[in-house]
């Protein structure tokens, strides 16, 4: 067993940064905009099918369709919150819940209805190769998640932090009221990052397609952990998105090996208890304001 | 100009309109029809093989519609009720109540245990049968409920002729397997094989050295595939359904697991020819024991060309399904009646011979079919052969897997 535990250290790590990813856009806008989006997981299926069908029509390697989905998904983000959830809400927070729930029933119908509930799978030349690492062997998809979660994550952060709209989305954040009344466009704000937010999605599906499968029902087997990783990460974090897939990951992959597979997620939950008993504000929270 | 419509003509026209609004009716109530239930999960986890079941049953009732429906009953169209169990088992029991108040005479369903299981027990508060698609777990038949019908093979059977098919590979090849490690979902149907190879391999020489169990879906199989390798296991023994075999095919492949043979028993994927053409190199020389139809029936035959002509994947599913739609329309045509009481006689009495399967004559004892059997399949390019029984075999079984060329 003992000689398992490096290679499940690094399973966990590949496996992580693809939580990682999936988290990024949710902690934008869940965790920034406090929007409890339950389209999410539909909007990763919905991309994971777009990269399916570019490369199975096209020939097109998911990860070259990054420059074709990332602003496909960014515009359908920007859509999604300017014509239906601000308008359909009003700004109430449980109209939100009800709408993503709502557009989420929606695409996954809408995806069973036209593409049926059959498991496809991308034939790419790589999807079997592995990189060697101190006599583990890892995925090449995913040790390339792993390489674009690290980049990612930072890009974001600082996007965050130095430009305009990213101090803008901030302020929104913190104060709409504020925000407003020193002209900050809150509406447009609101929807560029659920802009980003979705834009992160169709990158995390791009990075995923290689590794996984695409049924209409994908994204709930990431969704929950998503969510997870952000409270843990603490809301609105990137850094914090990041640390806490890759942890998730790491501890999800040892529980696998040391209490069974079928147990492996009680690790992630049993993490997720401990930080909202000691440290309720997540890993790289700032704390109730 | 002006048209005034007076009191009588304003009746007339209301009368004729009734008589032709309801002149369909009367034509379709002289065309008699009696309604099967199909419980399938159409959505969640298992999707892909509820749909796929719901298809074959689709495929039946139109075979048997156009043969001239239930002659006992008049020519009876059958007509299906369709509904979701949406891959959950307390939706699966709620979603009977739909099938009795849309007063179907029997159903078929739930593609798992676990599913069948539920449906099962809330169809027996009304007495309504249901004749199992695929329902492998023993605990389908041993709760003595007499609307339970399982017309396919449970996984004691299946697992049994599967190990008696292995003993006879390994003698052929000169008991080259040893080891074993076996690779199973962690529901009712996985775990009940799991503990019977556990049982059974060791009586035949092979020594059981890993047993891993995962959820359904599971989103990794690095570790299990690291486990299987460390393991030194000669043969692997899966039982998944297809997402998790898809997963679980590449990550063996990633970790350079070197196996004697993939031997599945009941595999979601292995029987799969969507599995074969999008993991073509993972999936050759993978054998599985699972439900298949015998390709060499006149009927079989029919179907496949529907399948094919509707772009559907022929699976197993669709075979089982067809196939227990055929066994409820020979109890009705033999019954002659949609009652639900003479319903479970009939298919209790049921002799049936000629579904798809390659079954012998139908005999529910316990509500359990003894007369069925699986079959062993085997990837070979880009088809999957029968290569057991001999009398429908379309290619000789390769075991052990050829060595890789590095």
């Amino acid at each position: 067993m003992s000689i398992l535990i490096f290679p499940a250290v690094l399973s966990g790590l590949m496996m992580g940064a693809v939580y990682a990813l999936v988290a990024l856009g949710l902690t934008l806008i869940y965790g920034v905009l406090h929007i409890i989006n339950f389209t999410h997981g539909s909007l990763l299926m919905l991309a994971l099918y777009v990269v399916y069908f570019l490369h199975f029509y096209f020939h097109l390697d998911p990860y070259a369709s990054i420059p074709i989905v990332l602003p496909l998904f960014f515009v359908l983000g920007y859509m999604l919150q300017r014509g239906l959830i601000a308008p359909m809400s009003r700004g109430a927070e449980q109209n939100v819940l009800l709408i993503t729930l709502a557009i989420s029933i929606m695409i996954d119908n809408l995806a069973l209805y036209f593409w049926t509930s059959n498991t496809r799978t991308a034939d790419i030349a790589y999807a079997y190769d592995t990189v060697e690492i101190l006599g583990a062997l890892l995925p090449l998809g995913r040790v390339i998640s792993f390489a674009a979660a690290l980049a990612v994550a930072p890009l974001l952060w600082a996007f965050m932090a130095y430009t305009r709209t990213g101090s803008a989305i901030r302020a929104v954040a913190i104060e709409k009221r504020g925000a407003e009344l020193v002209g900050i466009d809150v509406d447009h704000t609101y929807a560029i990052c659920f802009g980003i937010g979705t834009a992160c999605v169709g990158l995390a599906a791009c990075l995923l397609l290689p590794t996984f499968y695409v049924t209409p029902q994908v994204g709930y087997t990431f969704v929950l952990v998503a969510f997870t990783t952000v409270v843990l990460g603490g809301m609105g974090s990137l850094p914090g998105a990041l640390v806490a897939g890759l942890l998730l990951g790491v501890i999800e992959s040892l529980c696998g090996l040391m209490l069974g597979e079928s147990l492996g997620q009680i690790g992630i939950f049993l993490a997720f208890i401990l930080i909202l008993l000691f440290k309720p504000s997540g890993l790289f929270g700032r704390g109730a304001r | 100009m002006k048209q005034i419509i007076d009191r009588r003509t304003l009746l007339k026209a209301s009368g004729a309109l009734a008589v032709g609004v309801s002149a369909p009716s009367v034509l379709r109530a002289q065309t008699p029809i009696v309604k099967v239930g199909v419980l399938e999960p159409l959505t969640g986890n298992l999707a892909y093989n509820g749909t796929q079941c719901a298809a074959g049953a689709k495929f039946a009732a139109e075979a048997i519609n156009a043969a001239g429906g239930i002659k006992s009953m008049g020519g009876a169209k059958i007509e299906l009720v369709v509904v979701d169990a949406q891959s959950r088992p307390e939706v699966a029991a709620s979603a009977v109540d739909t099938l009795v108040q849309a007063e179907v005479c029997a159903f078929t369903g739930a593609t798992a245990s676990a599913l069948g299981l539920a449906s099962s027990q809330a169809a027996a508060k009304y007495n309504l049968a249901q004749v199992f698609s695929i329902g492998t777990a023993e605990t389908v038949v041993s709760r003595g409920l007499p609307n339970v019908f399982r017309f396919t093979p449970g996984v004691n059977k299946c697992t049994s002729i599967a190990l008696e098919n292995l003993k006879l590979l390994n003698q052929g090849a000169g008991n080259v397997v040893k080891t074993a490690a076996v690779v199973h979902e962690d529901g009712p149907f996985g775990s009940n094989m799991a503990k019977i190879l556990n049982e059974e391999l060791p009586k035949q020489g092979i020594q059981v050295v890993e047993t891993i169990p995962h959820p359904t879906p599971h989103r990794d199989f690095s570790n299990i595939a690291l486990r299987v390798k460390a393991s030194k296991a000669d043969i692997l023994i899966p039982s998944n359904y297809i997402n998790e075999y898809t997963l679980m095919a590449r990550a063996l492949n990633q970790q350079r697991v070197e196996l004697k043979a993939i031997y599945s028993i009941l595999g979601g994927a292995a029987s799969n020819i969507k599995f074969v053409r999008e993991n073509n190199e993972v999936a050759q020389y993978v054998m599985d024991c699972n439900h298949w139809y015998d390709p060499t029936k006149a009927e079989s035959k029919a179907l496949a060309a529907k399948v094919a002509a509707a772009g559907l994947d022929m699976t197993y599913d669709v075979m089982v399904s067809y196939a227990t739609v055929q066994v409820i329309a020979d109890a009705l045509e033999r019954g002659a009646s949609a009652d639900r009481q003479k319903m479970i006689e009939a298919l209790a009495a049921s002799t049936f011979d000629k579904s798809i399967m390659p079954y012998g004559p139908t005999k529910f004892v316990n509500g359990d079919n003894i007369n069925s059997q699986p079959v062993n399949t085997q990837i070979r390019g880009d088809k999957i052969e029968l290569v057991f029984p001999k009398q429908y075999a379309s290619a000789e079984a390769v075991f052990p897997i050829p060595a890789k060329k590095n």
